[in-house]
């Protein structure tokens, strides 16, 4: 079994601390939710713990980034970006302050505590906010490799991670590009685009669909924003039709994104969007909750079929 | 603080005041009241208390002032010119299309801008996190955050008061511009607030209360805020919405209203100036 996401970037976050002594990482008494308690246990006089005020947080790594600071700043995605977001909008995204907003147990992945607690707009909203990157860890590897990156890269940014573990997406050793998408798995008839767990998924639906003839292509969009316009249209271009899959709403998420390349390039082709269905969530196995909600690989399967059959 | 200062810091205000009423009388648009109020606070920390100059600016060793009450932008921009980070000049271009003086401050484009503020409440916070930084960092700086007394309706300044008080933030300076009269009316008719010093006392503040309009008050008041190694500590300061305008004092409709010609002879009569 693979590691959880929360557990890789937490060990991650006390790895690359140790270089960088600039980093400061603050949370809002969930550190032991989302593993930055790990970075606070290591290194005590750079970490935060700022109690249950999200806003605030937000706006006191806001004053830290300004101060030459790199601050990582921890809760649940669904209240970082809704609690946090007037600091966001104000001091990351218009004042360019370099703060690494990293969201905790993105979309389902809080699946037993139920709606108030999945998070499925966080992207649509953090996308709209100007200068600001938005990225999704599919695996281990990228989620490593994206704490490294906020490390190097003084820009504001939005990462979101996850509470669960996720089968290995990319071969050891994958180097990965801020602003690229990158192609897991060639193919034909159809392109999946897909971002954070659902790039395994899409994997599995991938496999299940080869025996019944049908090649696809899955490519992990691990960049929102700025977004691989490039590779979206070659995809489209080269099979011909493309399904996206996220944990979020279908709505100015991922599939959204990817809708607006093709219709700015006219590379008009059909087009599914796997993802929360314009709904909220409820409590359940977060399995089950995949399942119910059209967000396994059956559904993506389906959705390859549907699409292939508009060309 | 010696006499000289006083009148030279008392001279500045007068002409500040004057500055403003000419810049928002000829773009027809801006805060007024707040900024009025805030005078004597902004002029003794930019011209006496704090250490912030244009050559100083890029180190980090210096003091910061964060306006989170930012609609008082008018007069932290008459205050930056005169300290030469830009053209007095260019107050005309305020709030007009193509400026650096942007409505509300904005630090990407205006020189000296410590912070981009407006939303209230949202720059509480990122002040404690420059001056918690510079503690970290055993800076020996100090950071001024002035907020308005509508302002501290917002549940974010008292969230910062919370983490302020956590982390022992004794270089954060909290300067409360208290004029009593927020947008819509009085804080009374709008959100009483109660004891405003014991609510901040109960957050873990060191509290000073004193005359909002006298620079040798502030100042002093300062210097035992400076005094105080645990905690943070704000500085109440009672002050008149629209001081020294007799027609805008205590009236919350000069909050953000446009000053008509003959408004704007009266006012310049009262200053002393030229209209």
């Amino acid at each position: 079994m693979s590691k959880q996401i929360r557990e890789v970037y937490g060990e991650a976050l006390v790895k690359l601390g140790a270089e960088h002594q600039d980093v400061v990482v603050l949370d809002a008494d969930v550190s032991g939710s989302t593993k930055s308690g790990m970075f606070g246990k290591a290194y005590p006089d750079r970490f935060y713990n700022c109690g249950i005020s999200e806003y605030a947080m937000m706006g006191m790594a806001a004053g830290m980034a300004k101060s030459g600071k790199i601050p990582f700043v921890n809760t649940f995605a669904v209240f970082e970006t809704t609690l946090g977001l007037l600091a966001a909008r104000t001091f990351m995204s218009y004042s360019g302050l370099p703060v690494k907003m990293m969201g905790a147990y993105g979309g389902l992945s809080d699946a037993y505590d139920g709606a108030t607690h999945h998070s499925l707009e966080d992207i649509a909203v953090m996308r709209t906010l100007p200068g600001v990157r938005v990225m999704v860890a599919s695996d281990a590897a990228t989620a490593e490799w994206m704490v490294k990156a906020a490390i190097e890269t003084p820009e504001p940014m939005y990462i979101r991670l996850s509470r669960d573990a996720a089968p290995d997406c990319h071969p050891a050793g994958a180097k990965f590009t801020l602003g690229k998408g990158m192609m897991v798995k060639d193919g034909t008839d159809v392109t999946i685009i897909a971002c954070g767990l659902m790039v395994s998924t899409a994997m599995d639906a991938a496999q299940e669909l080869q025996s019944k003839g049908i090649s696809v292509r899955v490519v992990d969009m691990y960049n929102i924003k700025p977004i691989d316009a490039e590779l979206i249209i070659k995809c489209a271009q080269e099979t011909g039709a493309i399904v996206t899959a996220e944990e979020h709403s279908v709505i100015g998420g991922l599939g959204g994104a990817v809708s607006e390349v093709l219709a700015k390039a006219g590379a008009l082709v059909p087009v599914e969007m796997i993802g929360m269905q314009d709904t909220h969530g409820e409590s359940g196995p977060y399995k089950e909750l995949l399942r119910k909600y059209g967000l396994d690989a059956a559904a993506i399967g389906k959705a390859c079929e549907k699409v292939i059959s508009r060309k | 603080m010696e006499k000289e200062k006083k009148e030279y810091l008392d001279s500045l205000c007068l002409e500040f005041r004057k500055t403003l009423i000419k810049t928002l009388h000829a773009i027809q648009t801006g805060h007024p009241g707040g900024s009025l109020s805030v005078c004597e606070i902004l002029t003794d920390l930019y011209f006496n208390d704090a250490n912030i100059s244009p050559e100083n600016i890029n180190d980090r060793s210096r003091d910061k002032i964060i306006l989170c009450k930012g609609h008082a932008a008018p007069m932290l921009y008459i205050n930056l010119a005169k300290k030469g980070f830009f053209p007095m000049e260019e107050l005309k271009t305020l709030r007009q299309i193509n400026s650096r003086l942007q409505g509300h401050p904005c630090t990407k484009e205006t020189p000296g801008v410590e912070a981009s503020t407006g939303p209230l409440g949202a720059g509480y916070p990122l002040a404690l996190g420059v001056a918690l930084a510079d503690m970290h960092d055993g800076i020996d700086a100090y950071t001024y955050a002035i907020l308005g007394d509508g302002e501290i309706n917002e549940g974010v300044v008292w969230e910062t008061a919370m983490n302020a008080s956590k982390f022992h933030a004794n270089r954060l300076i909290t300067i409360l511009d208290w004029n009593g009269v927020q947008l819509d009316g009085t804080n009374e008719e709008i959100m009483p607030m109660g004891d405003v010093a014991l609510k901040f006392k109960a957050f873990g503040y060191n509290t000073i209360e004193v005359d909002g309009h006298d620079v040798s008050a502030i100042s002093a008041a300062i210097e035992v805020a400076k005094t105080c190694k645990d905690r943070p500590t704000i500085i109440l300061a009672h002050t008149v919405k629209g001081k020294g305008i007799s027609f805008m004092e205590g009236d919350h409709s000069w909050h953000g209203k446009a000053i008509d010609d003959a408004h704007y002879e009266q006012a310049m009569k009262e200053l002393g100036g030229e209209a």
